[in-house]
């Protein structure tokens, strides 16, 4: 059992998942409300990771957070650290992948929200603000914790992007899912059997926690 | 009322109350110049599509017309000359919509609690207290609107849009949604409230006897235009064209020409298919123009088949019975009337006098059009023409 890389997966998704919380809530309700000419092309290119493979994407990432790219350059004189087959780098790579699986379900739950009920928090002199915190949140609640909860599964069982970008450096990159096939690769069959149980257990308890309470807020609010 | 087509950049310091122009060819036509006084209660009436709805959001600000003029208490929330666009946030509105828009995951209090501004929490809420009382909601505060029947939800939504302190008060076919009962109650309450709100209100309905019960001004709507405004019971009982007469349901509409008027007598004499017509002096009608004129079926009044009585020499036809139907104790008759009239002539007649007088489907009866209730209209309008 490969603690290290458990602790590493389970940081990974943690940290994607409070960096895409603020991103999610932004991009996704104002995907969900407003309406402009280039909105398929926005949507098309946060759905990309869906459809990519992930050696594909994977690539592209690992292109442009290289030495030689604008942005790993920047990276590197800011932090001087590289962004390839690092821990932020990975974390950077995993907030990128996850972005579907964050904006869309909690821009599919703002669109749950009836217009008119925004036009009433109009009316009744709430601003943007106002309106976020004490009607569209309390309200797309469900749908925000059905994106963090896939998110952070997400993450932890990602494989190929993080082997691309990552690759396997202990403590730093090698995370569960990597594990994982290392031990397989090594005919530790004992402990592959058992951090695939404890990621079966932690992806399994997380999606129920989600559905119990996505179903009482759903009776909440009846 | 200020003059149509006038700027209402002008009436901003001698207006109280609301006063708007709106103006646009599509999506949606409008052409529309009104005003509301401070407790005044205008009823938009007019069939859907006649955009008496986008007109409230329009002064809501959640609709934007191409032309928009509006001023509220001398304080400009549009004017598409300067640009000026006050957002819906700022405007204090109090509206009731159709659907209610209740926020479902906070109670009733907390629903007027969020329209409460500029007060402290605890005053706020022994003020959001106070106007569920006023619609008589004491006791539910702490319900969801899940938990509310169809009439307490328009309740709460009638005390949230209360609680912004509203310059204008829009309703949006507040009554739609609830059952008949229901509604009888919610008009009495609104009818009592009424007395004590001192801002304009806009009730925007389909309802013609909605607005005849609760409206001191009523606007008729067609396709963006206004037919006719003014006291609920003159637009419904003298239209100013034919179409206003079909929009508020007069089905009695028929052609005619002026043959001259008698000051003295207080008639004025019409040739109806060459048949002799006495009504109430009009004298803006000059003789020999071609007018259409409407009766209201309750003043067609059935003769009495036992004796004859005075009143049958007034403006007598006959016809026969065409068709009946029955709606409470009242009858509803149409009768295909003798000689070349093609159009048949409805008639309301109570139920025990059409069972005396043996009223039958087939039966030739004679009847008599009341002079005073006659209405002359011009012949043919072109449609929106005024505006």
């Amino acid at each position: 059992m490969d603690w290290t890389a458990l602790k590493l997966s389970l940081e990974l998704g943690f940290l994607t998942v409070l960096a895409l919380l603020p991103i999610g809530v932004l991009v996704g309700r104002w995907l969900a409300h407003s309406h402009f000419s280039g909105r398929d092309v926005v949507e098309a290119i946060i759905a990309l990771p869906l459809v990519l493979p992930p050696t594909v994407f994977g690539y592209y990432l690992l292109v442009s957070f290289g030495q030689a790219s604008p942005l790993g350059q920047f990276w590197q004189a800011m932090t001087g650290r590289p962004l390839v087959f690092t821990f932020e780098g990975l974390l950077i790579a995993s907030i990128i992948f996850n972005l579907p699986f964050a904006i869309q379900p909690m821009q599919r739950s703002f669109e749950a929200i009836a217009p008119e009920i925004r036009e009433a928090a109009a009316c009744c002199g709430m601003g943007w603000w106002e309106t976020l915190r004490r009607i569209d949140l309390p309200l797309a609640w469900p749908g925000i914790l059905t994106a963090m909860v896939l998110s952070f599964a997400h993450t932890l069982g990602e494989f190929g992007i993080v082997l691309m970008v990552g690759g396997s450096i202990p403590g730093e990159t090698k995370t569960i899912a990597i594990s994982i096939y290392d031990r397989v690769q090594a005919f530790d069959d004992a402990s592959a059997w058992t951090m695939s149980l404890v990621l079966l257990a932690v992806s399994l308890v997380t999606i129920a926690l989600t559905y119990a309470a996505s179903r009482r807020i759903g009776r909440r609010l009846g | 009322m200020p003059p149509p087509g006038a700027s209402v950049a002008g009436w901003g310091e001698i207006m109280q109350g609301l006063a708007i122009r709106l103006a646009q060819e599509s999506p949606i036509p409008l052409d529309v110049t009104l005003s509301c006084r401070p407790g005044e209660l205008l009823a938009l009436v007019g069939p859907s599509g006649s955009g008496k709805s986008t007109i409230l959001r329009s002064i809501a600000g959640l609709y934007r017309p191409q032309t928009a003029h509006i001023v509220c208490d001398g304080e400009i929330w549009a004017d598409s000359t300067t640009g000026r666009d006050v957002p819906t946030r700022l405007r204090r509105i109090g509206l009731v919509p159709q659907s209610y828009a209740l926020f479902p995951h906070l109670t009733a209090r907390e629903n007027v609690l969020a329209a409460i501004r500029e007060e402290p929490a605890v005053d706020a809420d022994r003020r959001a207290d106070e106007f569920l009382a006023l619609v008589n909601l004491k006791g539910l505060e702490g319900r969801r609107p899940a938990e509310l029947s169809g009439g307490q939800q328009q309740r709460v939504a009638v005390a949230r849009a209360l609680a912004r302190n509203p310059r204008v008060l829009l309703l949006d076919e507040p009554f739609s949604a609830v059952d008949k009962m229901t509604r009888g109650r919610l008009y009495q309450e609104l009818a009592g409230l009424r007395t004590k709100l001192a801002m304009p209100v806009i009730l925007v309905t389909h309802d013609l006897d909605e607005a005849l019960m609760l409206a001191d001004t009523l606007c008729l709507l067609h396709r963006g235009s206004i037919l006719q405004t003014g006291a609920p019971l003159e637009v419904l009982q003298r239209p100013a064209t034919v179409e206003a007469a079909r929009l508020v349901g007069q089905r009695n509409i028929f052609p005619a020409r002026v043959a001259g008027h008698d000051p003295d007598k207080g008639i004025t004499r019409l040739d109806w298919r060459e048949r002799p017509l006495e009504v109430r002096l009009q004298s803006r009608w000059k003789p020999g123009a071609d007018i259409a004129w409407l009766i209201p079926p309750s003043k067609v009044i059935l003769h009495r088949r036992d004796r004859q009585s005075r009143g049958e020499a007034e403006n007598p036809v006959q016809g026969t019975i065409t068709s009946l139907i029955a709606l409470g104790d009242t009858i509803i008759s149409a009768v295909k009337l003798d000689r070349a009239e093609r159009r048949e002539l409805t008639f309301h007649v109570p139920r025990h006098v059409a069972e005396r007088n043996r009223v039958a489907l087939g039966e030739h009866v004679g009847l008599s059009l009341l002079a005073e209730a006659i209405h002359l209209m011009p012949a043919a309008e072109p449609r929106g023409r005024r505006s």
